[in-house]
């Protein structure tokens, strides 16, 4: 008995358990919401492919699966005259050349979101700050001294640690009596607007996100589609097994 | 024209078969004729169910084969092609990971009735040997295997369990090399994992298992009660209490299979990194031996030996804390071998045992769900203290055995099966 509890055990616990503790932010991903997919894909390829490639992922694949047609792929998505439909979405930058620009190759991100997760590249996103002590004149809040600039810092604006009170509990300090607010120097606030409002923002992060959370396992939109099929099958086989056992056990006593 | 009292169909097809390979013979004797005891509970269904395991390990890693790229350069990217571009491939490869998991949970729950009904006693030393055998072979064939997609974890498990070997004093590290091929894993530690994880050991392991069960054929399946069916026989040989393997386990086991196949499938199709015990977050990032991840771990089956191994912490005879968790480690699958011949009570099932091997049962189940769980985690001075207790109990278990089995006042043992 107290090994099926192991088995049990492990089985139930939850993702959370090995998930990244303390994130600023948190989404969750929505495989089945097309738009927000193909923005997704869009703000990848022109803000993050000009460094990160996608090598496992086809072109030709995210279109389909996301509904967007060839001629569009075609026309706004592929960049690179060496590339086509087909192809998977690689990078021209020579890793080597990279290694010498910024210290280090940017990682390809096919599996990203299974590697860190989908909270942390959302929260990773936001949490750029500007920051003069840096060599990229920013750093962030999730990947300490990241050698990777803002670069959706147009979209978003120019953040900055402020001081200010916050809602979010901060480690070693009471809130205030009155307020029940957090003082603290590590808010991050925009203080120069940039193309999109803060939510607009978030959305866009978000979105991209999403695109990372399918592009790390694109068959989980056919393994969710095929699952319920499957387990009525099983279902239905398993009570025709449980009579034919009845039936076949009369004889036993 | 063969041997005429052997059991043969009647005419047509079957009956020309017959006459140039036993096949009526073997299927009276493995399924329509083979007694078992008809009282066989829940704790019966895993060996059919280890069966189904083997056999989709088998063929779903025959299809992974046809498309995995077994080199450094390429390993990883394979999977991922596999899991892409393959057709189905996605599925192939989960049952396959999800497979190796559910054999061990399937294994592990086994051998635990073998435990708990005293399967392993005279006259079924041998079924039991034989299937340790296989589960020594199914871990060396579960840790090749992990290497193969070339992962981080892949590569690092590998490495720490590979150092063990140069543990060992004075030949040590030129064993370690032996095995990887290589000063340290590489591409030739993969081609060799490859060549014995998808020829070498499947073939032991299929060998091993039909010796399993051949040798359980010999002897007849033993039961929830411990007693022997053959001893009380109807005026035609047939044990009174036993039913023909086919039909009635057969259709029972279907059942047991339709139960088990809905919670695997669960898991291939919403969990398959099976919360990052399946599959460990630190493998989809390729290999790379420059960087070594924060927190190296085993696969979950392998945790309760890795944490005896990580509990032996002090040197003792000029034998080096490292070298001694490996005896440990070693000695904690070794005393599985020779239970058999620990156990001296005068009955077979726990149903009838005495108090003292019931808690001492107990306390072992215990201390390897807890060894197992400590093997996970990160150690810290109060779970090295845990698991070195864990570990006195799981030892106390065998070496106790032959005094507490034979101290203890047990039950009657009843005549005929009971339920």
């Amino acid at each position: 008995m107290k090994k099926q509890l192991f088995a049990l055990l492990f089985a139930l616990l939850p993702v959370t358990a090995l998930a990244d503790g303390g994130l600023p932010y948190s989404m969750e991903p929505d495989l089945h919401d097309r738009e927000s997919l193909q923005n997704g894909m869009k703000l990848y390829v022109n803000y993050c492919m000009g460094c990160h490639s996608l090598e496992h992922q086809r072109f030709s694949r995210a279109a389909n699966d996301l509904d967007i047609p060839q001629e569009l792929v075609e026309d706004n998505l592929i960049f690179s005259p060496d590339l086509a439909f087909n192809d998977q979405m690689r990078i021209a930058m020579h890793s080597d050349d990279a290694e010498n620009w910024f210290g280090t190759a940017p990682p390809d991100l096919t599996l990203e979101s299974r590697l860190r997760s989908p909270d942390w590249i959302y929260s990773y996103l936001l949490s750029f700050y500007r920051d003069a002590d840096s060599s990229t004149g920013v750093n962030n809040d999730v990947f300490d001294q990241v050698a990777m600039p803002n670069v959706l810092e147009p979209l978003q604006g120019v953040q900055e640690k402020v001081c200010a009170s916050t809602d979010r509990h901060i480690k070693g300090q009471s809130p205030d009596p009155l307020t029940g607010k957090y003082q603290s120097c590590d808010i991050l606030r925009v203080t120069q607007p940039g193309e999109l409002e803060p939510d607009e923002f978030k959305a866009a992060v978000h979105d991209l996100t999403n695109f990372l959370a399918y592009v790390g396992e694109p068959s989980k939109l056919k393994a969710q589609a095929l699952a319920p099929k499957v387990l009525i099958f099983i279902f239905i086989l398993g009570i025709i097994c449980y009579f034919l056992k009845r039936e076949y056990w009369r004889d036993v006593h | 024209m063969g041997n005429p009292h052997k059991a043969k169909a009647e005419r047509g097809v079957m009956r020309w078969v017959d006459d140039r390979f036993p096949a009526t013979q073997m299927w009276q004797e493995h399924l329509s004729k083979y007694y078992a005891p008809k009282n066989f509970n829940f704790w019966y269904f895993f060996g059919s169910l280890a069966l189904l395991m083997l056999v989709n390990q088998i063929l779903t890693g025959v299809w992974l084969t046809m498309s995995y790229n077994p080199t450094a350069e390429g390993a990883f990217a394979s999977v991922e092609y596999i899991m892409r571009d393959v057709e189905w491939g996605w599925l192939i490869r989960y049952m396959h990971t999800t497979g190796a998991s559910a054999f061990f949970v399937v294994v592990y729950l086994h051998m635990f009735r073998g435990l708990l009904y005293g399967s392993y006693r005279a006259p079924r030393e041998l079924v039991w040997v034989f299937g340790m055998t296989i589960y020594l072979a199914l871990m060396a064939e579960a840790f090749m295997g992990y290497l193969l997609p070339w992962g981080q974890m892949s590569y690092w498990g590998a490495q720490v369990i590979i150092s063990l070997f140069s543990a060992i004093p004075s030949i040590g590290p030129d064993l370690a090399q032996w095995v990887r091929g290589d000063f340290l894993i590489s591409g030739i530690t993969l081609n060799r994992f490859f060549a014995l994880h998808v020829v070498a050991l499947p073939i032991v392991i299929l060998a091993l298992v039909v010796l399993h069960i051949i040798a359980l054929h010999e002897v007849g399946s033993n039961n929830p009660d411990g007693v022997d069916i053959k001893q009380k026989k109807d005026e035609t040989g047939k044990p009174l209490d036993g039913i023909p393997f086919h039909p009635y386990y057969t259709v029972k086991d279907l059942v047991g299979v339709a139960v088990f196949l809905f919670v695997f499938c669960v898991v291939i199709f919403y969990f398959p990194e099976g919360g990052g015990y399946f599959i460990e977050q630190p493998n989809f990032e390729p290999a790379n031996p420059l960087k070594t991840p924060d927190h190296i771990a085993p696969v979950w089956y392998f945790t309760p030996f890795y944490a005896i191994l990580r509990a032996i912490t002090f040197s003792i005879f000029g034998l080096e804390a490292k070298f001694l968790g490996v005896i440990f480690m070693g000695g904690a699958i070794a005393a599985l071998f020779v239970l058999p011949w620990l156990d001296r009570s005068p009955v077979n099932s726990i149903r009838y045992k005495g108090w003292m091997s019931k808690v001492m049962l107990g306390l072992f189940a215990i201390s390897f769900v807890i060894l197992g769980v400590l093997g996970v985690l990160p150690v810290s001075t109060g779970r090295t203290i845990l698991a070195q207790v864990c570990t006195v109990i799981y030892f106390a278990f065998f070496v106790l055995m032959p005094l507490y089995t034979r101290l203890e006042k047990t039950k009657p043992v009843p005549e005929r099966v009971t339920g």
